[in-house]
């Protein structure tokens, strides 16, 4: 096996042009867990652990670009004004040794379904800025993710950053897990609301073959808050509108029975988190405009 | 390959390392380091806990070759020569020590606590031990400890 420690992100790319088949590690708390298991055996590792260019976040225009390898404990401690619902979420990855090390892009990386990064990643619409030495491009966070465990990344790819808006509205994040600690979700549930844009962000992780957004109930929700004027004069939300977003968010999952949870107990828990995070968002949206007014 | 990396001060190197091997056991087969323990290999049980450039991680998870260059922290380097550290003096005299084989990695992560915290309520005192595993305890003890410390330290920082 060989170990590559590039010192330079051009450098990291230029490895893993040469090397497609490196495996690359960040915080390696999903990369050892397979070498100690000796589930994995690659030719090569490539450390990004010596590349400062991801370690970084910064914001231009009210966009956030958040390196790949800033730990989940950066996130929570730099961002959580900022980006709230993914802080919330870096919250409950693993334990605070896990989110000393684990970090945005291995998340991407590994591409888990019950990744706890990505439902508020989609939530937020973001996008994935990767590079190789062939250039950069940006993957939409709704196209990042094209199977279970797998990704839009071709074989000489690295994740560099992903780039999302500081939070305009309320966000959150939910999880249900069988301890408060130190688990695979059994469903997650983020939930985002863009006043400037008048959108809804929705994310399901757990739910589906990969994290995905529930479009229907996000459309549903937006208009209803529109047609209503609610947007501007926040009023508390009728049952029946928290009920719908509820069933909404339900039919977008598709979950398998699994050791953690059958199918049905996942659209019981996703229908339950959905409106949750309703009441939670729209009672900061509400007392927050009380406040402004 | 060849490992140079600080550990408690001291700079080591290690050869012959395979690019593979995690940090935990180059500290404990071939720097003689055995105080960080091995019981799971996956990040689960905290046994394994040091810091790594000041930064409590599992050791299992980390490289070797992850740590060329940097400084890590065992639990072998928290006394002071014979003059055990106060969250070690807690351990011992509250009984938050039976079989041992947590406690090198709850003493990293207790340590952390307090050099963050000086004076964390139960509630961050869980949330920051929450990943580390005893089988023997019950934990209550542990948390006996966590106060114990929390108050020695005061008292000497007073002093
Ligand atoms: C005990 C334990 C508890 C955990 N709990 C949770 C949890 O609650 N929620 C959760 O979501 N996850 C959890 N995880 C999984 C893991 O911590 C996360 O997936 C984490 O985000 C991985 O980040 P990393 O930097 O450690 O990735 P690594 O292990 O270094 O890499 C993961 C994958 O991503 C690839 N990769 C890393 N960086 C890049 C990059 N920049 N570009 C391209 N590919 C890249 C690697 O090749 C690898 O395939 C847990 C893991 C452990 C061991
Ligand atoms: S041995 Fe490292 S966490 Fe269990
Ligand atoms: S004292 Fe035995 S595992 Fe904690």
């Amino acid at each position: 096996m060989d170990f590559l420690r590039p010192t330079s992100w051009a450098d990291a790319l230029a490895a893993k042009a040469e090397h497609p088949d490196a495996l690359v590690i960040a915080g390696g708390t999903d990369v050892m867990v397979e070498l100690n298991f000796d589930q994995r055996r690659p030719p090569a590792l490539l450390d990004l652990g010596g590349v400062v260019d991801l370690t970084g976040w910064d914001v231009h225009d009210g966009r956030i670009r958040l390196g790949a390898a800033v730990p989940y404990a950066r996130v929570i401690t730099e961002l959580g004004d900022r980006l709230p619902g993914l802080a919330i979420a870096s919250r409950t990855v693993g334990s605070p040794q896990i989110r000393n090390r684990g970090t945005v892009g291995g998340n991407l990386g590994s591409a888990s379904p019950a990744g706890d990064a990505h439902p508020p990643l989609l939530a937020c619409g973001a996008d994935v800025e990767v590079c190789s030495v062939r250039g950069t491009r940006t993957v939409s966070i709704s196209e990042f993710f094209t199977g279970v465990k797998r990704n839009a990344l071709e074989p000489d790819e690295l994740v560099a950053a992903v780039h999302l808006d500081a939070a305009s509205g309320p966000q959150q994040f939910s999880k249900v897990g069988t301890r408060n600690a130190m688990v695979i979700a059994v469903c997650t549930f983020a939930l985002a609301l863009h006043p400037r844009e008048r959108t809804v962000g929705t994310g399901l992780g757990s739910a589906a073959p990969t994290p995905r957004r529930a479009t229907e109930a996000e459309q549903f929700l937006a208009e209803e808050l529109a047609d209503t004027g609610r947007w501007d004069v926040p009023t508390a939300l009728p049952d029946s509108v928290n009920g719908k977003f509820g069933d909404l968010a339900a039919a977008a999952a598709a979950p398998i029975d699994d050791v953690r949870g059958s199918s049905d107990y996942r659209k019981h828990a996703i229908r339950v988190l959905a409106r949750r995070t309703l009441g939670w968002t729209w009672n900061d949206y509400c007392a927050g405009r009380q406040q402004c007014a | 390959m060849r490992v140079n990396v600080t550990v408690n001060g001291r700079s080591h190197q290690a050869d012959d390392v395979w690019e593979g091997e995690s940090l935990l056991y180059m500290l404990r087969e071939r720097l003689g380091l055995p105080g960080s323990k091995n019981a799971c290999e996956q990040g689960e049980c905290g046994s394994c806990t040091v810091y790594l450039d000041g930064v409590p991680a599992c050791a299992c998870l980390v490289a070797a070759g992850q740590a060329e260059g940097r400084d890590v922290g065992t639990v072998e380097g928290l006394a002071d020569g014979a003059q055990l550290d106060p969250v070690q003096e807690a351990f011992v005299e509250t009984g938050a020590v039976q079989c041992g084989f947590c406690t090198p990695g709850l003493l990293v992560a207790a340590h952390d606590l307090l050099e963050r915290d000086p004076r964390p309520s139960d509630t961050d005192v869980r949330e920051a031990l929450a990943g580390n595993l005893c089988r023997c305890t019950g934990y209550e003890k542990i948390l006996d400890a966590v106060r114990l410390a929390s108050d020695r330290r005061a008292e000497r920082s007073q002093a």
